[in-house]
């Protein structure tokens, strides 16, 4: 009964798709007509065949399945479980041994106490905070770096491109999985954190230090990605995976070290200061904040600026600021909502710089084409 | 279980392409003579025996198609039509334009001129469409190493919009015909070239294609692999009444399994036909061979062989000449010969084998190019 069902619903297929055929000798817009006509007949006969954008929406929904299993079944998670694992314990370690030490000598402020959890380093341990500042674009990169052009060598992506599906679905799917996969990541490690350290020092979280953690979390998260898109777009550029991990290597070094010092550089070259003239001690001031605008167009600095400010609401500002405009300001901690708007623009800034840099991966991904290997 | 279910797969497959075909001709029979105005398509049209009606239906079919790669033409002008239940190969050596041809079929290249069309729907604006009803094997066909067979297959049939029992089914019935259930459950990583193949094609078959289009299907792969292969290839066109063309260097397997061929020489085709219009043509087209053997054979037999007009090469292996000729010189060369006092051991025109033909296609050419 069954198959004389699926029998008829092929029949009706095929006759829609003939019918179409016949039109195609016509002008474009009549076959347009009558494939809107064939889809809604098909939907009408109950056919499994589903609308396009429900269509549209499944293979993305397959591809994503796909990308993520296949990285959740490879080697490389593993390495990508045990650098996760060694970010949230060191960087936990850091912070209990850390936390009493620094209280004591008064270094720091006993309120918000749960969120020093993340910020907090040890003698020689950096704190989680600027661990996954550190260590973040690894992980991103180590989803990316040969997204696309595994594929191409193993001969899989021209298979899958001469399948029925759009283009931009495979890309997209790629950077969903990563972005899951890392998010996913992230929040195990955060919470973690967050909860052994409630066991281990007793702290309780209040409701704003949550929501805090939790912005943090989704910072990390958008940062990752940042990196992830980075990979793609060298995976979809390179065509062999050795090459576009060293080109994501490179940017990670230049983005975590030589921006700072060109930064340096530059604003010195710029606002000449320690003249000790007149002209040097009004440079000073546009000195520091051309060096910090330099600065933040590394990601790595964006990111870590912006994490400090979320973590630590005792941080009022991150620009320059001058002795006259503080006078009169009472000293006292931010409210959630001040310290966003402060990072309002590094949050859009990442999340544009990932979402920019995805779009050129997208664009030459759409342009390229896709031979056998 | 699983024999039963293919037969019930694939028979109701062949009732609805018949149906299917019954109405395609009396909608598409008068177009199909309109679209027919190249006086050589027309010729090969009346070819076909009348009562074998379904393979007059064009499925593929090209038009001055075109792709330059910066001062490379890949494919240049190509008319190419393809009908309905045909093997059609495509012969030439590397980069021929073969593959180039077959990706714009695909719509994966935008050609740069002319149009190619399947099943009449445009390759380039509806290529979603084409590649519902066209399935393509790369040539060295590539899986994911992480998975097995079966699951490369479960993800290539839900991108089709498969799913659950139908889906099982199908993958089972596939497995079967290609003869990989034994090593469906091991990781595509550890299979061998054949076995990739075996698997590339169950592959193409996951959407039901219509139309398939193989790569140097025949690459790579043992003999008796390749025996597999074409018999599939021929069943896959006989049984399924699918449309299947099939780019490939090595003459032999084309020739064994192909309805017709088309050899293709530096972007264009230089013929197009079977294999005895490929010879007719040949020997129209004024290039003969001849195999002689003649006895005594002494050292003035070359100088009164010379003499003969219109021969264009001498080559001699061991006992036997090989006389390259602009036309057919049998006759003048009998006469020649018996008059001198030879006797003729041995004299046949050569020229009906692939290879041969092959050969002489790409002489001319590479005298035409340059």
């Amino acid at each position: 009964m069954k198959s004389i069902g699926n029998t008829l619903k092929r029949q009706v297929r095929k006759l829609g798709k003939t019918s179409a055929q016949t039109m195609g000798a016509g002008t474009d817009a009549r076959t347009e007509n009558t494939r809107r006509v064939e889809d809604i007949r098909m939907g009408g006969a109950g056919n499994q065949a589903k609308t396009n954008g429900n269509r549209r929406y499944h293979v993305l929904k397959v591809l994503f399945r796909k990308e993520t299993a296949e990285f959740i079944n490879s080697r490389r998670m593993i390495l990508f479980v045990i650098l996760t694992a060694l970010i949230t314990v060191s960087g936990f370690y850091a912070a209990v041994s850390g936390l009493a030490e620094s209280i004591k000598n008064g270094n720091t402020a006993t309120d918000f106490l749960f969120l020093k959890l993340f910020t907090v380093s040890a003698n020689s341990i950096p704190s989680y905070n600027s661990l996954m500042a550190l260590m973040g674009p690894f992980i991103g990169i180590f989803m990316g770096f040969d997204a696309i052009n595994s594929e191409r060598t193993e001969g899989t992506l021209n298979r899958l491109v001469s399948q029925p599906l759009y283009r931009d679905q495979i890309i997209i799917s790629k950077f969903l999985a990563g972005l899951f996969i890392s998010a996913v990541m992230v929040f195990a490690s955060g919470l973690l954190i967050g909860s052994v350290g409630v066991i281990t020092t007793g702290l309780i979280p209040t409701g704003e230090e949550i929501a805090r953690l939790f912005i943090y979390l989704c910072f990390c998260v958008i940062y990752i990605g940042f990196w992830l898109a980075m990979a793609i777009l060298f995976s979809t550029v390179c065509r062999h995976a050795a090459t576009s991990a060293l080109a994501c290597i490179a940017v990670w070094l230049f983005c975590a070290i030589f921006v700072s010092l060109l930064a340096g550089i530059i604003a010195d070259a710029l606002y000449p200061v320690g003249g000790g003239d007149m002209q040097a001690m009004l440079n000073e001031m546009k000195n520091y904040s051309c060096e910090l605008n330099l600065n933040r167009i590394s990601p790595y600095y964006l990111f870590a600026e912006a994490a400090s400010t979320v973590l630590n609401p005792g941080v009022r500002t991150i620009n320059a600021v001058t002795i006259a405009q503080l006078s009169g300001a009472i000293s006292s901690n931010l409210s959630l909502g001040q310290s966003l708007l402060l990072v309002w623009p590094h949050l859009t800034g990442l999340a544009a710089l990932m979402l920019a840099v995805f779009a050129i991966s997208y664009v030459s991904f759409m342009r390229q084409e896709i031979r056998s290997r | 279980m699983g024999a039963s279910v293919k037969k019930e797969f694939f028979g109701e497959k062949q009732l609805s392409g018949e149906e299917l075909s019954q109405k395609e001709i009396s909608e598409k029979g008068e177009k199909a003579e309109k679209a027919a105005v190249e006086p050589m398509a027309v010729m090969e049209r009346e070819r076909v025996p009348q009562d074998k009606n379904s393979d007059n239906i064009v499925v593929i079919h090209t038009e001055s198609l075109t792709k330059t790669y910066g001062d490379l033409t890949a494919v240049d002008h190509l008319n190419l039509e393809i009908r309905k239940g045909e093997v059609f190969g495509l012969l030439g050596p590397n980069g021929a334009g073969k593959t180039t041809t077959t990706l714009m079929l695909l719509g994966l290249t935008e050609p740069d001129e002319g149009k190619a069309m399947i099943q009449g729907l445009d390759c380039t604006r509806n290529a979603l469409e084409v590649k519902k009803a066209v399935g393509y094997l790369p040539d060295n066909v590539g899986f994911y190493g992480t998975m097995t067979g079966r699951e490369n297959l479960r993800f290539m049939g839900r991108i089709n919009g498969l799913d659950g029992k139908e889906l099982e089914e199908r993958i089972n019935s596939l497995l079967e015909r290609v003869g990989m259930t034994q090593a469906a459950d091991k990781k595509t990583s550890t299979y061998s070239r054949g076995m990739r193949q075996r698997l590339g094609i169950a592959d193409v078959l996951m959407k039901d294609p219509d139309i398939i289009i193989m790569d140097e299907p025949t690459l790579g792969i043992d003999p008796e692999g390749i025996r597999e292969l074409m018999w599939l290839i021929r069943d896959l066109a006989e049984r399924d009444g699918r449309t299947i063309l099939l780019s490939s260097h090595q003459l032999y397997q084309v020739q064994r399994v192909c309805d017709r061929m088309g050899i293709f020489v530096k972007g264009k085709m230089v013929a197009c036909g079977t294999l005895e219009e490929l010879g007719q043509q040949i020997s129209r087209d004024g290039v003969g061979t001849v195999e002689l053997s003649v006895y005594p054979d002494n050292v003035s037999l070359q100088r009164i062989l010379k003499e003969i007009k219109g021969i264009l090469d001498i080559e001699k292996n061991s006992d036997m000449y090989v006389i390259h000729s602009a036309f057919d010189i049998r006759r003048a060369l009998s006469k020649k010969l018996t008059e001198e006092g030879y006797t003729i051991m041995h004299l046949r025109q050569a020229g009906s084998d692939l290879d041969e033909i092959y050969r002489k296609y790409f002489e001319k050419a590479g005298e035409k190019v340059g």
